[in-house]
């Protein structure tokens, strides 16, 4: 098996007559970090979405741990280890950590169709581990979610990941609700992640933490893929330069 | 971060701010309400005899809670218990359903005719809606009729919310006077008597606790499928966040129709019940059944925004519907003042429920 863990070929949407995505072609690599970057409209959330399988793309191939894959919902992308913190967390409020972090997959204790008996206890352990392997402190994972703040809520979405083992983990902006401190620990969970060799898909509008967090950023501008940057060959004012318009790189020129 | 910190990045999470359970609060209330009838009784009659509210000739049979009238207290509010059960399980799923009264009325009339005997003290049952075939049957069919009956009432409300998207109080509005026009023409306006034995016993069994028996039954059933099964979690979660529910991959349509059809199956044994305790069938028969229903869950801390609550809960909730009721009764007060005040109650439930909740968002 090779080690690029999601490719896209071609990747692109229309939305009537919008062009909202265009010609994607873009690479992963197994434990790579990789930060999408881009101006507001820029395609960056119409790429996730196809992705994703929250929406169909118009054309292109989608390919995922060395198989050609089409998701017709979230579920089947989650089934197949694309796992995605969404900007609006998807939690249910009046639940519970481990309701929230197995809702729609329950553990079963014993199998009676909609009536399946829960197993509670495995799931609170399951629970605990994996909040333990993302470095989440959360001291009741019995309390609701209404009663937490927002970095234990976007710490309790990102466990989700975790617990499942997923093979691609998407983050759209899970730092920009947020304070200073809730940041820092949401940043120290994905560093977490980094060194459990976990491959990170993250949309993020803040040039710091890309810088620190991700190996590779790849910038959206109007539809298109414009800019595809290592780290340690750009810094902040060149990558502002490729989201702005002032720069292209040649090898996207042509499609600009 | 050291090790004995609480919660993520210095936040601290105090777990003893944890409200208690909401149906601590409820039981609460039903003490103090019963408490408040108890003393009210010892004292009213030493109170002179100016009163326009009360009678104190015909004075007062012990203390409000004996046995005699704990049993009436329970009977009475069992028929819509029964109703009230599907109505938590709606109403945390975030929804609401104003059809179970009508069906209640549609379905013990289309059961009764099934159980109609042939001969009634010697003659010919003269109330019979159907032919010689559909005597004297064993009791089991009226009562499949009655489950079916009620199943297809919830089922039809299920797929309109689910499937054409209307918002839950047209599409059981809708079932409501339908239902109550089909319980109307089913008989063209006549009333159903006169059924077997054996039907009669459904709701008078059991030295006439049997109503009860079957409420508490199906209180602890479901009490217990809304906090261990897939099926009570996932109401939960679609009340609590629909979107959420949807996107973690819940079938959050064809949940709704189940958990309508429960509730309409639950109709239909409230049919069977009351139309058996009574042993006869009227197309009148259930009204504002589903309000009275609605209403206990409320007083039981279900919220009406979806998400929360518990069968318990709605017990309680039910008990103390039962306790103003037999309470007024027990001080000899006009039976309009009942329902004033039950109105006032139920008002002043959602205003409490309200008021927990944002306190409590100010305190996360």
């Amino acid at each position: 098996m090779s080690d690029v863990i999601l490719e896209t070929r071609d990747l692109t949407k229309h939305y009537g007559g919008v062009h909202a995505l265009q010609g994607a072609n873009f690479t992963l690599r197994r434990g790579e970090h990789v930060a999408i970057m881009g101006d507001n409209g820029a395609g960056k959330s119409t790429f996730v979405r196809q992705i994703t399988g929250v929406e169909q793309r118009t054309r292109g191939e989608i390919i995922f741990a060395g198989q050609p894959v089409h998701f017709e919902n979230p579920m089947d992308a989650r089934n197949a280890g694309i796992e995605t913190v969404f900007q609006t967390l998807a939690l249910a409020d009046q639940l519970d950590v481990p309701d929230n972090l197995f809702l729609g997959r329950e553990l079963i204790k014993f199998k009676l169709g909609p009536f399946s008996i829960l197993d509670y206890k495995a799931m609170r352990e399951r629970t605990l581990d994996a909040l333990q392997k993302t470095g989440v402190k959360i001291p009741n994972i019995r309390g609701t979610i209404e009663r937490m703040s927002g970095g234990q809520r976007q710490c309790v979405a990102i466990a989700r990941t975790a617990t499942f083992h997923s093979k691609l983990t998407i983050m759209d902006e899970p730092t920009a609700a947020l304070g200073v401190q809730e940041t820092a620990q949401v940043e120290n969970i994905i560093r977490n992640l980094k060194e459990a060799g976990e491959p990170l898909i993250l949309i993020s509008h803040n040039m710091r933490q890309v810088m620190d967090l991700c190996d590779r950023i790849v910038v959206f501008r109007r539809g298109r893929i414009c800019a595809n940057l290592r780290k340690e060959e750009t810094d902040g004012q060149d990558v502002v330069a490729y989201i702005t318009g002032a720069k292209t790189q040649p090898e996207y020129a042509d499609a600009m | 971060m050291s090790e004995n910190s609480h919660g993520i990045g210095g936040l601290t999470f105090d777990a003893k701010k944890r409200a208690w359970p909401n149906e601590v609060n409820v039981l609460i209330a039903l003490l103090a309400i019963i408490a408040i009838f108890e003393i009210l009784g010892q004292l009213l009659p030493y109170m002179g005899n100016q009163s326009l509210l009360f009678d104190f000739d015909t004075g007062r049979d012990g203390t409000i809670l004996n046995m005699a009238r704990l049993k009436i207290i329970i009977l009475q509010v069992s028929i819509t218990g029964i109703i009230a059960i599907g109505a938590t399980q709606v109403i945390i799923s975030g929804g609401i359903d104003l059809s179970p009264g009508s069906v209640v009325g549609l379905t013990a009339m289309v059961a009764m005719s099934f159980a109609q005997t042939a001969l009634v003290n010697g003659n010919p049952n003269p109330k019979a809606v159907f032919g010689d075939w559909a005597m004297d049957l064993p009791v089991i069919i009226p009562v499949m009729v009655a489950l079916g009956c009620g199943i297809a009432a919830g089922m039809i409300n299920g797929l309109l919310i689910a499937y054409t998207r209307i918002p839950p109080f047209i599409a059981t509005l809708g079932m409501m006077v339908t239902a109550r026009g089909a319980a109307k023409w089913w008989s063209k306006g006549q009333p159903i008597s006169f059924p077997t034995e054996d039907f009669g016993a459904i709701g008078n069994g059991m030295s006439g606790w049997s109503p009860v028996v079957i409420f508490i039954g199906l209180a602890v059933l479901f009490h217990l499928i809304l906090r261990f099964t897939v099926y009570g979690k996932h109401t939960y979660a679609i009340g609590s966040n629909e979107d959420a529910a949807r996107m973690s991959g819940i079938k959050v349509d064809r949940h709704k129709v189940l958990v309508y059809t429960i509730a309409g199956m639950l109709a239909g044994l409230s049919a069977l019940v009351v139309s058996s305790k009574g042993l006869t069938a009227q197309a009148g028969m259930g009204v504002m059944y589903e309000l009275d229903a609605i209403a206990m869950t409320v007083i039981g801390g279900v919220s009406l925004s979806g998400g929360r609550g518990s069968i318990l809960g709605t017990v309680l909730g039910a008990l103390i519907f039962g306790v103003i009721i037999s309470g007024f009764t027990y001080l000899k007060l006009d039976a309009y003042y009942q329902e004033m005040v039950k109105g006032v109650i139920i008002v002043a439930a959602v205003v409490l429920d309200q008021w927990r909740r944002q306190r409590a968002a100010t305190n996360a």
